[in-house]
């Protein structure tokens, strides 16, 4: 490259600022709230649900209370049968999809297309079709196949659903992204040495998409461990999980300390999830 | 193997696009239960009557506007930045703002704002709503642009160094071009995460900052409405259009 003229110094100059307004901004209201969280994860519940002293660990301990350790394991569980049921759903698709030749764009465009439009609305779609007033009640009323409209709304089914229903494309993305990649003389090296399709699926392909399928696991599971909208809306209240209980502790429970020491909780595992994704991808985002 | 897989990928983008049809056509019901009783627009006239509706929307068109305009800025000059020189301390908060959940982020923006108000004259309303939008966009944008970015090789710079164009002139004239179609991507991406949140933004919302999402979700809670199917089909169409709209601009 050629040494740059010195009318140039003044635009290298101000090009070493283009990070700053990012840098200001994430420091300023991402890592300062965060840092905020983790302060008064630290501290004592006031009388009146403000915070105070004694500085202690305290909150940490209270995670651990078998009423919260309960809360944590569904949520835990639940986060792993939605990563299991998108994977089960979503790797046929991303397979479907990588070999639609011409298609290919239109089929990807319908999976993305629900994503962005509005997850408040997705999960209000579902409420209008499972309340006991909805859709699929009243039509089996009215089919005279139930007398009273059964309970499909507010229970860990809904949630569950709910969850698979919003997080499906975190999974079909990156799993199609690594099956496009493959070389497709793959598969006919399999045929050709005699492996019968499924067989070739099973110890050709699926093995080879083990980095979309780590990617988009990791990609469901993490957003579906923190949930809070989908289980406060499908779950009613009666499916609590840890964003359910994070939540409540900074509205109704006005315990904010404990309330933080679940964030900090939450986001420490967030944090290793994502970590660990990293440092096996070599090729990240960003 | 093949006739198995087309069905099963039916299924799943049945599962996937019904229930909004479903709630896009019951928006057209005259009745307001669930049993369709003839077509009507009733339900669409019943969205520019309600004061509460159109107040709302209002919000959140100022909202997404200002927090679109300010993280488009911020994110692509960031994406550029990162481009030129990495930075693994500015990329890994990107990322992990990302993934943060949203309850989490919700929550310590509430924990900052309320912080802040022991020595700043200011309370909960637009203006913390749109601090906290940006927040979360910027990581968006930055991917979108990122990827474009990684589409054009450095040597079209070069060559534009080469031929006797300034640094400026460079990206001025070159990158910022071949960069358009990623930052109109980008930019309509953050408008509907902008458009679309409801848990950050309850939390950081004002009494005189309510946004449609916010209305929505309180509708929803007391019960069924046709008025809610109408608005969401408004909205599933509206915010359609422009991802397919993005996706033609970000492929172009």
């Amino acid at each position: 490259m050629t040494a740059a003229p010195a009318s140039n110094s003044g635009w290298e100059r101000l090009r070493g600022w283009f990070l700053l307004p990012a840098r200001i901004w994430m420091a300023a209201l991402f890592a300062a709230p965060f840092a905020i969280v983790i302060a008064y994860s630290l501290l004592t519940r006031g009388v009146y649900g403000g915070l105070g002293l004694p500085w202690t660990l305290e909150n940490y301990r209270r995670v651990f209370d078998p009423l919260y350790l309960e809360i944590g394991l569904r949520s835990f569980w639940m986060a792993a049968a939605t990563t299991a049921i998108c994977l089960l759903l979503g790797f046929p698709l991303a397979l479907f999809i990588s070999r639609a030749g011409r298609r290919k764009n239109l089929y990807l465009q319908l999976v993305i297309l629900p994503f962005w439009t509005s997850f408040l609305v997705r999960l209000y779609a579902w409420m209008f079709l499972l309340r006991d007033t909805g859709l699929i009640n009243t039509v089996l009323q009215h089919l005279g196949l139930i007398h009273d409209p059964l309970p499909l709304l507010y229970n860990n089914g809904a949630v569950l659903l709910g969850l698979v229903y919003g997080y499906l494309p975190f999974m079909v993305l990156p799993v199609y992204a690594t099956l496009e990649r493959l070389d497709p003389g793959l598969e006919e090296a399999a045929a050709d040495l005699g492996a019968k399709p499924w067989p070739a699926l099973w110890h050709v392909i699926l093995p080879l998409s083990a980095p979309g399928i780590r990617a988009g696991g990791v990609l469901v599971f993490i957003p579906a461990l923190g949930a809070y909208l989908t289980p406060d809306l499908l779950g009613g209240g009666r499916t609590v999980l840890i964003g359910n209980l994070v939540q409540n502790q900074f509205t109704t429970a006005r315990d904010w300390p404990f309330g933080a020491a679940l964030s900090v909780g939450l986001m420490a595992i967030v944090g290793a999830l994502v970590l660990l994704m990293l440092r096996r991808e070599r090729e990240g985002l960003l | 193997m093949k006739r198995c897989l087309g069905l099963y990928a039916a299924a799943v983008y049945l599962f996937l696009h019904v229930p909004l049809v479903i709630l896009a056509i019951f928006s057209f019901n005259s009745s307001r239960f669930t049993v369709w009783q003839g077509f009507s627009l009733h339900w669409y006239r019943a969205i520019f009557q309600d004061q509460e509706l159109s107040e709302s929307t209002w919000n959140s068109i100022v909202i997404a506007l200002a927090a679109t305009l300010i993280s488009t800025v911020v994110g692509t000059l960031c994406a550029y930045g990162l481009w030129k020189r990495s930075s693994k301390m500015l990329s890994g908060s990107l990322y992990l703002s990302l993934v943060t959940p949203e309850i989490v982020m919700g929550i310590s923006l509430l924990a900052l704002f309320q912080w802040s108000f022991r020595w700043l004259d200011w309370r909960l309303g637009l203006f913390t709503v749109i601090l906290a939008h940006v927040a979360f966009s910027i990581a968006y944008v930055v991917i979108v642009v990122a990827a474009r970015l990684r589409t054009l090789s450095p040597s079209l710079e070069e060559a534009a160094l080469d031929l006797g164009a300034t640094e400026w002139q460079a990206f001025r004239f070159v990158t910022l071009p071949a960069l358009l179609p990623g930052i109109v991507a980008a930019a309509l991406l953050a408008l509907t995460v902008s458009f679309d949140d409801y848990v950050i933004t309850s939390m950081v919302a004002g009494v005189d900052s309510q946004t449609l999402p916010m209305v929505i979700y309180a509708m929803a809670r007391r019960g069924a409405s046709p008025v809610i199917n109408a608005i969401s089909a408004i909205i599933v169409v509206f915010f359609g259009a422009l991802v397919l709209i993005s996706e033609r601009v970000r492929e172009s």
